[in-house]
């Protein structure tokens, strides 16, 4: 089959262009010679099947940024049949040059100058036959976003196919022109075929800027715009979320129970609440990730992720971290799986996993559910809101505490050199392309081990199968009174402990463990408990339950986004460690002060 | 006119690259940028608590800080 690369510049509009050449199909893929996954889709062009490669956008083929690297390794093991060369027409002046660079290779190419109906706009003028002749490659102005030239440039990719791709040099970085005499070459290409107007007229980017990125204003718009995203996800994300919980609930009770009914008890309890619940589990998922991707996409395609890093950067970067991690640790507020997924956006890996270690310290909508039962069992309706809110404190110091350990640890060596994009319409075909590759993705890497965690923690609760469910007797019980040393200077109870390894799956069946630990439901387990806790024993519990591992798909999310399991190890281990020593500070501390 | 840093610039302040002396990743990127001497380029805003810079070169918008931004020489016309 042959192979087209796409390449280009980032934000230039060659992910719109593969969308929209691959539609839904496309997949994640390994290649050879590379680590990371690249985005690849098979289509009919003409009468054979292609398949397309969207390749990460590199400045330059010199680089020495990972993306850079990936694209050099790429091109040397897996030679394109063609190289589809997108660059940006406004910034025509500038993209030339890796272009330029590109023609050294001798690849089959063809030059799509995407984003043409913008350079009107900005009075830019492309004379693309004569700079076809003066570069000797097919050059074509598109839209990739509108589809204005998109069939003229299909047929120019149809055409090229038919003539097959010269050799590789061995070594990539050393047959590149020096950039003196590059120069000069873009100088001759530019000055016949493009025409760009001295200055750029006041367009409404610039007046926007100056209201979205004004020295007062700007930061309370963007944490406006921050807590409206919030409050969508919370708000359309929490109806979805039940409904699915509840589409399965009824699924379970009207089909798949009866039809379980003539196995033994035990193996329906595995198969229910064990394989049943965890698949369940990711479903219920689904909604949040396409909502949070849906509103990402309306932050990044507009441009305005780009403003939050200029207007934040002053106080990430102390952190080691940069405007577009605060973004994700916000989202993370609303649910850490998605928020960890979207830190995508930031090329450079060190940065990455720098905010990927912050984002689970985010107080997230499932932890908020435990803390709102046990505030309102063991405080008083004038306290509870206090105390929920030095939660969120809690919450953003730990991911601050973390961050400062760890920048040393994890530098970021990408320099700090973003582009402004203009302001533009994010288009509906993109958020919901963007959508179902995140969903798709999510479900292909953590499914199983969501599943297999959810398994393994009803096996611990319910075995040997002479113990009472989730009772002392249970292997969780009996690690629970092991672990009982270790949590007893923190004021967790050996029942808390149980119901702390039901949080490992997930925050929303914390409280759902404690009633079938106590055998309790409702207002019978709030007085159970508060008749039984004190109220700093129910703060460390929280505390603990803060800080923790917040769930299994979150660890399965670190793991298949990192590609490291030592680093999701490592994150499970540092958060444990910072739960317990909060706790034990927090415990021991108040018992001292007589409380 | 002597030669000053790009981050001393003023916001609406137009001025033409003299010289950039960064590290080499750094100064790669600023040249994939369209950093290159000779190029006029204009101080749009600073951020504020000493954040990053906004400026605009040809008709691309660059953020960048303002240690870096002090590594680029430029010269008021």
């Amino acid at each position: 089959m042959k192979r087209i690369a796409l390449l280009g510049m980032p934000n230039t509009g060659k992910s719109t262009l593969f969308n929209r050449m691959t539609g839904a199909a496309a997949r994640v893929g390994n290649w050879p010679g590379i680590t990371v996954e690249l985005l690849a889709g098979k289509i009919l062009l003409g009468s054979d099947m292609i398949e397309i490669v969207d390749l990460p956008g590199i400045y330059d083929l010199h680089g020495f940024s990972e993306d850079e690297q990936v694209v050099r390794h790429f091109l040397h093991d897996n030679v394109p049949d063609l190289a589809l060369i997108v660059l940006n027409a406004t910034q025509i002046e500038r993209q030339l040059s890796l272009l330029l660079q590109l023609k050294q290779l001798n690849l089959n190419m063809v030059v799509l100058l995407n984003m043409a109906d913008e350079a009107k706009k900005f009075g830019i003028t492309i004379d693309t036959a004569k700079m076809t002749e003066a570069l000797g490659i097919p050059i074509f102005l598109l839209s990739a976003k509108y589809g204005n030239g998109y069939h003229e440039a299909m047929q120019a990719i149809t055409r090229a196919l038919r003539y097959t791709t010269p050799g590789m040099a061995e070594n990539l970085r050393d047959q590149l022109k020096p950039d003196e005499q590059m120069e000069s070459e873009m100088a001759r290409v530019l000055q016949h075929s493009v025409q760009v107007p001295a200055r750029l007229p006041d367009n409404l980017t610039s007046q926007l800027d100056h209201v979205m990125l004004h020295p007062w204003l700007g930061l309370p718009i963007f944490f406006g715009i921050m807590y409206l995203l919030f409050q969508g996800i919370f708000f359309f994300g929490q109806p979805l979320q039940g409904a699915v919980n509840e589409l399965f609930g009824w699924l379970r009770d009207a089909a798949v129970e009866p039809l379980l009914s003539g196995l033994p008890a035990a193996l329906q309890g595995l198969l229910l609440d064990g394989v049943y619940n965890g698949i369940a589990t990711v479903t219920a998922f689904v909604p949040l990730i396409v909502l949070f991707f849906l509103f990402m996409a309306i932050v990044e395609d507009t441009g305005y992720l780009s403003r939050a890093a200029f207007l934040m950067d002053a106080l990430m970067a102390k952190m080691g971290l940069d405007g577009r991690s605060f973004v994700m640790l916000l989202m993370g507020f609303g649910c850490n799986v998605p928020a960890l997924m979207g830190t995508r956006v930031m090329r450079s890996r060190s940065l990455r996993l720098l905010t990927m270690l912050v984002i689970p310290f985010s107080l997230c909508s499932a932890r908020l559910q435990v803390f709102v039962f046990i505030t309102a069992a063991l405080f008083s309706p004038k306290a509870a809101p206090l105390v929920l809110f030095s939660l969120y404190l809690f919450s953003f110091a730990s991911a601050i505490l973390t961050a400062l350990l760890f920048k040393r640890r994890l530098p970021n060596n990408e320099p700090f050199v973003l582009e402004l994009p203009p302001y533009r319409f994010p288009t509906m075909r993109q958020m919901v392309l963007r959508g179902w590759h995140e969903v798709y993705h999510f479900i292909h890497r953590a499914a199983k081990f969501i599943v297999a965690g959810v398994v393994l923690v009803w096996l611990l609760t319910h075995l040997p199968p002479s113990a009472a469910p989730a009772s002392a007797d249970t292997w969780a019980g009996i690690i629970g009174a092991w672990l009982h040393p270790l949590f007893e200077p923190i004021g967790i109870t050996p029942e808390l402990t149980i119901a702390l390894i039901f949080g490992f799956v997930a925050k929303e069946i914390v409280i759902g463990s404690l009633a079938v630990i106590y055998g309790l439901g409702g207002d019978a387990l709030s007085h159970a408990l508060a008749q039984q806790l004190d109220w700093v024993q129910a703060y460390s519990f929280m505390l603990f339950t803060l800080i923790y591992t917040p769930c299994l798909s979150t660890i399965a999310t670190l793991r298949s986004e990192s590609k490291r399991t030592s680093f999701m190890w490592f994150s499970i281990a540092w958060s444990l460690v910072l739960a317990w020593a909060v706790s034990f500070l927090f415990y021991q501390g108040a018992r001292m002060l007589g409380y | 006119m002597p030669a000053v840093a790009l981050s001393t610039l003023a916001p609406g302040e137009v001025a033409v690259i003299v010289a950039i002396h960064t590290e080499e990743p750094l100064h790669q990127r600023l040249l994939a940028m369209g950093f290159r001497t000779g190029k006029q380029i204009e101080l749009i805003r600073r951020a504020r608590f000493s954040g990053p810079l906004q400026v605009r070169i040809g008709t691309t918008d660059i953020l960048l800080r303002r240690n870096e931004a002090a590594k680029i020489s430029v010269r008021r016309p």
